[in-house]
């Protein structure tokens, strides 16, 4: 019975995804990283060299985390070293390397109402929205973006929650730069997923640079010994790639509204 | 708006191949979970009409609770049930179309059980004095009357249709969103929306609105040719 | 089956007592009809023959033994017709007995040529007259080959030359050997059809009697205010 269910099922799934005689590796990353077209990039590249097609599903960095404690992927790529390091540390990956890095920068309104150009670094710009009253979104997805962004406040010593202007959208970089845009206020935002973003309407980028708000990525095969099924080679296979020369290339070349978002630091 | 509005006419004139890709796997995943919707619902809900047992009544109120029962929630109970640390994870079925097809007969059988055991309730009520005198048993009865509403319930499973091509909540979650594998018209409309790029949103939207639209045009001229042919 | 002989038959839904203890034998040939006021209980003795209804008190038995050994078949009075042919809506009804597919095709066609509505074998029965449908319906149970035929009002909606049609075919059953126990307003029908009649009025059986002797003259009062049109309650006009 459960057999014919089985066959059943796998009979429509093959009739609908079109078998796949080919490898596939499932990847679970970032919203920032699908978002900004760096996969849409450099993928097609990983697969000519190796023939192993990726699937990603991208998610929010916590969503991506628990999916790899289930075993649903077979690699993380995220952005959140304190948890990428405990997720290692329990056991449920391999281990980590670094691939690249981006940063965060503060979008606003065009004319800047809070005056957060004048505080010159990241934890300043924070006290500024705070006393100035504007609005400010957050993504409030436990994402990597959303970590950062909790991070930064603690250490200016501000409880964001307590604020009046303060907004969680519950979601991806996309939807919470849509609200930013549409009342006109203030966001943390990865660089790439900006660059690719089409709505701005009276959004600028007002403030970045600042050395806190480097954002660095890691990528992490999802542990076989915990997850047999896992496929453990063509895990390895692609952070091999992400962290060779061609990989690193790839992601240096990568644009996004003209400019370079990502940049590669894997060791060598 | 409208430099927009021109872009999606554009895809869709030009049968862009991404929209192409998309709205062909939309069809699949939902025409597939509408057939496992039909085989299992139909009987289903053709017997709960006829049969009488304690409890019926009950089963056949949450029944109809489960006709409502949110996208989303399906989507979670599924994923966690096809996770490769749930019960079915061995099939290795989560983030795949083989998945949303299972997400999406979990939100269409009820629908068209429910409807069929309303349409054949009803029918068995008119019918039923006359057919136990004739001596016909109750399995050749709902033989019979599931053909004598044939017409009632392919609306009904156009209905079905419907809901499973609308529905976002259980594909997002289930199907992982993966560009060229799982993605179906209304999480892509979902995506891009999110990126802000509205082109491509508001064709796939022009699309699934027009299928929609289609489905019940066909079931409002197949009630009206079938009243006229068979009364 | 037959003498059928109903002994004190009740029936009082939620306390309203329709049929009062009713008592009635019948043989096993020729056409009985049923004539009586409305509300008098002659539908509802067909159904609780047909065992469409369950009986509150009294015994119904068939020759001695409580369960029919031959074959019923009842025409209700809006007959149920499927959404298909004419054909399958008689064909179908021979499936529960023992016949191949072709003996009920055969006597479907047989059937259907009899009451004269074979050349529309293919059309849908809903889309039937009145006339035709009940001409179908009474093909069905005639197909059936029953012991007992019971029918509800079968010409009530009729016009003269399609109940005469109906009249005919009855008349054929009952030649063919089946008994047939029927109900009517008509009293003319009443007069052309029925070997006996049985006057029902009150929830009882007021009269028995061959038809010769009912029209010749009536037994029971309320037989004879019946059949002279009166009213069973009277209207007073000056008060």
């Amino acid at each position: 019975m459960a057999h014919c269910f089985r066959s059943l099922i796998l009979a429509l799934g093959l009739l609908v995804g079109a078998a796949h005689a080919e490898e596939t590796l499932i990847v679970a990353s970032t919203t920032s990283t699908e978002q900004s077209g760096l996969f849409g990039w450099i993928l097609p590249k990983f697969e000519q060299s190796t023939g192993i097609k990726v699937r990603i599903v991208a998610v929010g960095t916590g969503q991506a985390l628990d999916i790899g404690r289930r075993g649903d992927a077979d690699v993380l790529f995220v952005h959140e070293r304190a948890a990428e390091d405990k997720f290692v540390a329990e056991g449920y990956g391999s281990y980590r390397q670094d691939v690249m890095y981006n940063d965060f920068v503060f979008i606003g309104p065009k004319d800047d109402p809070a005056k957060i150009r004048n505080a010159g670094n990241a934890l300043g710009a924070l006290k500024a929205i705070a006393a100035s009253g504007q609005p400010f979104i957050s993504r409030g997805d436990k994402s990597g973006t959303h970590a950062a962004e909790l991070r930064l406040w603690k250490e200016a010593g501000l409880e964001p929650k307590s604020l009046t202007g303060y907004k969680e959208t519950g979601s991806g970089m996309g939807p919470t730069l849509n609200m930013t845009a549409a009342i006109n206020g203030y966001t943390l935002s990865d660089r790439a997923t900006w660059g690719a973003f089409k709505n701005r309407r009276d959004l600028d980028l007002v403030l970045a640079g600042d050395p806190v708000l480097f954002n660095p990525y890691g990528v992490i095969p999802v542990n076989s010994a915990r997850h047999p099924h896992v496929n453990k080679q063509a895990a390895e296979r692609f952070t091999l790639w992400l962290t060779s020369k061609d990989g690193q290339a790839a992601i240096a070349a990568f644009r996004a509204d003209g400019q370079p978002v990502f940049f590669p630091n894997a060791k060598k | 708006m409208t430099p927009t509005l021109l872009d999606a006419l554009f895809l869709l004139g030009h049968f862009d191949h991404r929209l192409l890709d998309i709205v062909g796997l939309s069809l699949r995943v939902s025409l597939s979970a509408l057939t496992i919707g039909a085989l299992l619902g139909l009987p289903l809900g053709a017997w709960l009409a006829v049969a009488s047992f304690p409890g019926r009544g009950a089963l056949i109120v949450a029944l109809n609770a489960l006709m409502g029962l949110p996208s989303v929630v399906v989507g979670v109970m599924v994923y966690l049930a096809l996770s490769r640390s749930g019960p079915l994870g061995s099939y290795g079925l989560l983030f795949s179309p083989a998945a949303m097809i299972v997400a999406q007969s979990v939100l269409v059988v009820p629908l068209i059980a429910a409807v069929t055991r309303q349409i054949v309730e009803d029918a068995w009520r008119e019918y039923a004095p006359e057919l136990s005198l004739i001596g016909i048993s109750r399995p050749q009865a709902v033989m019979l009357l599931l053909t004598d509403c044939r017409f009632s319930l392919s609306v009904a499973t156009l209905a079905g249709l419907g809901r499973a091509m609308s529905e976002v909540g259980a594909v997002m979650i289930v199907g992982g969103n993966i560009d060229g594998y799982t993605r179906v018209m209304t999480t892509a409309i979902a995506l891009e929306t999110s990126k802000g790029d509205l082109a491509l949103s508001i064709a796939l939207g022009i699309v699934l609105m027009a299928i929609i639209l289609s489905l019940n045009v066909a079931a409002h001229f197949l009630r009206c040719w079938a009243v006229r042919r068979y009364g | 089956m037959f003498p059928l002989c109903i002994a004190g038959l009740r029936f009082a839904p939620e306390g309203r007592i329709v049929l009062n203890g009713l008592d009635l034998e019948l043989s096993g040939e020729g056409i009985s009809v049923i004539i009586g006021p409305n509300g008098a209980g002659k539908t509802l003795l067909l159904r609780l023959l047909a065992g469409v209804l369950p009986a509150h008190g009294g015994s119904i038995l068939w020759g001695g033994a409580a369960r029919a050994d031959g074959r019923l078949a009842m025409v209700f009075q809006q007959p149920m017709l499927l959404r298909m042919s004419v054909f399958t809506n008689v064909e179908f009804a021979l499936r529960p007995q023992a016949m191949t597919a072709d003996e009920r095709r055969a006597r479907a066609r047989d059937v259907l040529e009899r009451v004269g509505l074979v050349h529309r074998a293919k059309d849908c029965a809903r889309l039937l007259s009145g006339g035709e449908r009940q001409r179908l319906a009474l093909a069905r149970a005639w197909a059936m080959r029953p012991r007992l035929l019971l029918l509800d009002e079968p010409t009530a909606s009729l016009d003269p030359s399609a109940t005469e049609a109906v009249e005919r075919i009855i008349r054929e059953i009952r030649t063919e050997g089946a008994k047939v126990l029927m109900t009517t307003h008509n009293l003319g029908q009443a007069t052309r059809l029925a070997d006996d009649i049985i006057f029902l009025a009150e929830g009882r059986v007021q009269e028995h009697e061959s038809a010769q002797r009912f029209f010749a003259r009536p037994q029971s009062p309320a037989a004879r205010a019946f059949m002279q049109g009166e009213l069973p309650w009277r209207i007073a006009f000056d008060r």
